[in-house]
């Protein structure tokens, strides 16, 4: 079929289905009914494609398989699209959260329901197309164009504040992007390709390098985000609706940790080493900072919006540890916060949904009236403080280890970050589920129902799953992580003995 | 002796012909036919223009001088030439309908859109400084005919008053350069010129090339010679405003190319500075002075601003690359702003036409494919991927690293961003505010022209080569 593989598939699939739900005509329940089911089919299609593209992809090797590659812009900047260990998962996690951000939204979105689910359709082909891109130019596409339809549901289906948040939202990563983009120019230049596999093996001057890293950093660590950087965050997260905030937290924060992983550590060691000691320091504040700003939250969203940022801290620490602990835990810290954020939001959405408020203080008791919710809840707020038996646990476990053996200092206070979040997580499930239930319109609240059930489940099936048994995702990280290591040690050894030479 | 005597090869100046020849027909045709005879030769008009689209995709693609040298056809002139034809039947086709309802359907509308037209194929063409000048005043002179072609209206009349003046005075200025240059470097030809000057200039030519500059970024809009924009835009007719913001631009930047690249090319360092200051400052004042804009027309002549600084940081590099940068922009361009006036022109309910910000509240709800083209027009004018839009600037900014320009890139992105934001406001506009009552129908020319420019834009990424490669053979012919 024109050498189009099971990549391109992942990513015409959506637009498939987003197109067939622009065929649907009027605004009938029947039209809105049809929309929700053709979206919900097309996003379990393409998880299930998705896992076909799994059980071709073989664990043990560092190399990038599935590789597609057709004309595009100019001989050198072609449409490549191909995975590697550090990419499929993060492609699984896109695809297996689609359909609970669709049931999340079934009855939630009561307006403009066809063009909701066309933008979550064309989010999701723009998130598979960044993990799946290798070319810049086209990780950079994709990277941006997922800005179009994320704008569009904040400002579309979002709360009050919504406008603001959109803008800022827009404008705050675009700036970041931008800076980029010329970075990847410079890089074509430089090595005549935007090709990825090839940028990995080329060697970028000390001084060019410095100069590209920064650039790339101020895109990624606005998008991860990183202090002091995260401001957008907790206006996106708070107006967007339930799908928009799940979607924003499980994958939009992860492609920072990933642009750092798949470019910035492999293509600009030495830079990475220099600049290391600064993302330890903005880590370790972001993950203090942000997790003192979150205990006097008064808004649910806003608490876990800055508990995010907290964890993103955990995420960039270990991946500039440079160790294989550092490294791996970080990527597992990303697929576990996807799942167990993306889970609260939706836990969230389910109380807003009822009462239509995110205000801690209108809540209280809910254990009396919900108790399937609460447990559901407090396995998410478990695994959120990183409770062992939890997948949390293993991300923050491995992170710290690998920030001990780079630096004891750094792992020494992001440590204290965990016992921060033990306290807000706890206080805030505290003020939610139990107590009194004693203000009128919790009286008559319902537990949740099925949909909300199946939403759930798998959740924390897999959190708990995943808690005891992190073998399959680690599995999946082992041989890039270990490639990485390797070219980047390699690396700074050559500027090493440049350096002794010298002398 | 007998060369001066043969007679030259018209063969490369037939698309100038045809149009010439054809144009004296149908001002006759219409003196005879009178008023009634615009409908006729609007489509006569077109066909013209047509013929001459076709004359000129038949050009060789080899570089070709005649006309004793003042003229000149290589793939770069061929290449925007052709833009400049579709911008000028679009300039034809978006204003049929308007010009009818709003009682102006005179038959000179076509006719001077055609003059001007060929004003500016001779101006991508010309080799000299004589024929730029010849060629550039037919372009104008047209052009503030039709700025004030609505002349009952107040707005149209002052509009085209002030394109006169201040064109005028450019003009003069464009002159009095030229005549400076012609005295220091003793020809008007630009291969003379070129060969003359190597390296270094003296302070009288750098004078003239200044004042040479201060005429082309008069005639693009470049800061500090844009002034006259936002009125124009705002006060000339809706279509005649398209057709600005459209052809003369195409023609503008090709007599810009021409200029610095043929005949200035041995003293780069010397109008590099003064096309980068012209880049940023007129990239800065269309992302800022658009912010506070609430009519589109003069919201899009801030934009038409930001952009010919966007396209000006192509030209500032001086390089292949960046000429490739250019062409790719301006092709681009094009699309986006005809189908964003396309939209403009379609606000209209019974016979009052809608030109604010605010009056495309909720477009979204009422006319959801009008709302969907405009919005990826924004999307695309502020350079988001995967529109046309992010390829032009990708071009221009990629040519400008690799001639380390870097601080002009910086502050082009920058600048960008900050336009991103008045581009967002028109798309939350549309789509997130409530709906007002509901416009006409779009009439079918507007629809042709924002259907085929809003398919360009959005499908673009999937076949992005041809026009790259177009591009790049236009560029390499002027080096």
């Amino acid at each position: 079929m024109l050498g189009f593989g099971i990549l391109s598939g992942l990513l015409v699939l959506p637009l498939v289905g987003a197109a067939f739900i622009l065929t649907l005509r009027g605004d009938s329940e029947a039209a809105k009914s049809n929309a929700r089911w053709a979206a919900l089919a097309t996003t379990v299609l393409t998880f299930l494609l998705s896992l076909v593209a799994w059980s071709r992809f073989d664990t043990g090797t560092a190399s990038f398989q599935l590789i597609e590659s057709h004309v595009w812009l100019t001989d050198t900047i072609r449409f490549k699209l191909g995975v590697d260990g550090f990419s499929m998962p993060f492609i699984l996690l896109t695809t297996f959260l689609m359909p609970f951000c669709i049931l999340a939204s079934w009855d939630s979105i009561q307006h403009r329901v066809k063009e909701y689910f066309v933008a979550f359709l064309v989010l999701e082909m723009t998130m598979i197309g960044v993990f799946a891109a290798l070319d810049l130019v086209l990780f950079y596409l994709f990277f941006e164009a997922g800005l179009i339809p994320m704008f569009l549901i904040i400002g579309i289906w979002g709360g009050k504040r919504r406008i603001y948040a959109s803008f800022k939202f827009f404008l705050y990563t675009l700036l970041g992007s931008v800076l980029m983009l010329l970075a990847i120019m410079a890089m074509y230049w430089a090595a005549g390709t935007t090709d990825i596999p090839t940028l990995l093996q080329f060697k970028f001057a000390e001084n060019l390098q410095t100069w590209l890293w920064l650039a790339f950093f101020a895109s990624f660590a606005v998008k991860m985000p990183m202090w002091p950087v995260h401001t957008w965050l907790p206006d996106a997260h708070v107006e967007a609706p339930t799908g928009g905030s799940v979607i924003l937290a499980a994958i939009l924060l992860k492609m920072g940790g990933y642009g750092f992983i798949r470019v910035s550590i492999p293509m600009f060691p030495d830079a990475s080493h220099y600049f290391a000691p600064m993302v330890f320091a903005l880590s370790v504040i972001a993950i203090v900072y942000t997790s003192l700003v979150a205990l006097v939250q008064t808004d649910m969203k806003k608490l876990i919006a800055y508990s995010s940022v907290a964890h993103m801290g955990f995420v960039t620490m270990g991946l500039f540890s440079m160790n294989p602990q550092g490294i791996q835990g970080a990527m597992f810290q990303m697929i576990s916060h996807g799942l167990v954020s993306g889970a609260l939001f939706l836990c969230v959405g389910v109380v807003y949904d009822r009462i239509h408020t995110r205000d801690i203080a209108a809540y209280g008791g809910l254990v009396e009236r919900m108790p399937l919710y609460a447990v559901a809840f407090m396995i998410f707020t478990m695994a959120n403080v990183g409770l062992p038996g939890t997948s949390g646990f293993v991300g923050e476990f491995l992170t710290l280890l690998g920030a001990f053996q780079a630096n004891t200092t750094v792992s020494f206070l992001a440590t204290t970050g965990v016992i921060l979040s033990a306290c807000y997580a706890l206080w805030l499930y505290r003020r939610i589920i139990f107590g009194v239930l004693d203000k009128p319109q919790l009286k008559t609240i319902m537990d949740l129902n099925r949909r909300e059930m199946v939403i759930l489940a798998p959740l924390v099936l897999l959190v708990i799953y995943y808690g005891v048994q992190p073998a399959p995702i680690l599995d999946a990280f082992a041989a890039p992580t270990e490639a990485l290591l390797k070219s980047y040690e390699a690396a700074l050894a050559t500027v090493k003995t440049a350096a002794l030479a010298a002398h | 002796m007998n060369t001066a005597l043969a007679i030259p090869a018209f063969g490369p100046v037939l698309p100038e012909i045809i149009l010439a020849a054809g144009v004296l027909a149908l001002v006759l045709f219409g003196a005879i036919r009178g008023e009634g005879s615009s409908g006729i030769i609007n489509i006569l008009a077109l066909v013209l223009i047509g013929a001459a689209l076709v004359a000129v995709l038949m050009l060789p693609s080899e570089r070709v001088e005649t006309m004793g040298g003042s003229f000149v056809v290589d793939s770069f002139a061929k290449f925007m030439k052709a833009l400049t034809l579709i911008a000028s039947s679009a300039g034809i086709i978006l204003s049929l309908d308007f010009m009818r309802r709003a009682g102006i359907n005179r038959f000179e509308y076509p006719i001077l859109i055609v003059l001007s037209t060929i004003g500016m194929l001779m101006v991508i063409s010309s080799n000299d400084l004589i024929a730029l000048y010849l060629g550039l005043e037919l372009l104008s002179l047209s052009s503030y005919v039709i700025a004030a072609f609505d002349r009952d209206n107040v707005r149209s009349t002052e509009a085209g008053l002030k394109y006169f003046v201040l064109g005028a005075l450019s003009s003069g200025m464009l002159l009095y350069g030229a005549s400076l240059v012609y005295g220091f470097t003793g020809s008007v030809s630009f291969p003379t010129i070129a060969t003359t000057l190597q390296g270094s200039a003296g302070f009288g030519l750098v004078f003239g090339l200044v004042f040479v500059a201060a005429g082309i970024a008069f005639k693009i809009s470049a800061v500090p010679f844009h002034m006259w924009t936002p009125d124009v835009y705002e006060g000339a007719p809706t279509p005649v405003t398209a057709f600005f913001a459209a052809a003369p631009k195409m023609a503008g930047m090709a007599m810009a190319v021409r200029v610095f690249i043929d005949a200035f090319p041995g003293i780069l360092g010397q109008w590099q500075q003064i096309i980068v200051f012209s880049a940023i400052a007129s990239m800065a004042l269309g992302s800022f002075a658009a912010i506070g804009q609430r009519n589109l027309k003069r919201l899009m002549a801030y934009s038409s601003i930001g952009n010919v600084g966007f396209a000006l940081v192509g030209l500032a590099t001086g390089t292949s690359e960046g000429i490739q940068g250019v062409v790719i922009y301006m092709a681009i361009y094009l699309a986006m702003t005809l189908g964003t006036f396309a939209v403009i022109l379609s606000m209209r309910r019974g016979d009052r036409m809608f030109e604010t910000i605010e009056d495309l509240s909720g477009l979204s709800r009422t006319h959801p494919l009008m709302a969907f083209c405009l919005a990826m027009m924004m999307f695309s004018l502020a350079g988001i991927p995967p529109l046309a839009g992010f390829f032009a600037k990708f071009a221009v900014f990629t040519a400008a690293i690799n001639a380390n320009l870097v601080t002009l890139a910086v502050i082009g992105v920058v600048t960008s961003v900050i336009g991103a934001y008045y581009y967002l406001r028109i798309v939350k506009v549309m789509y997130f505010d409530e709906a007002v009552e509901r416009y006409d129908a779009m009439p079918s020319g507007v629809r042709f022209v924002l259907a085929l420019s809003s398919v360009f834009v959005v499908l673009y990424v999937l076949f992005p080569a041809p026009l790259t490669a177009a591009a790049g053979a236009a560029a390499r012919s002027l080096f």
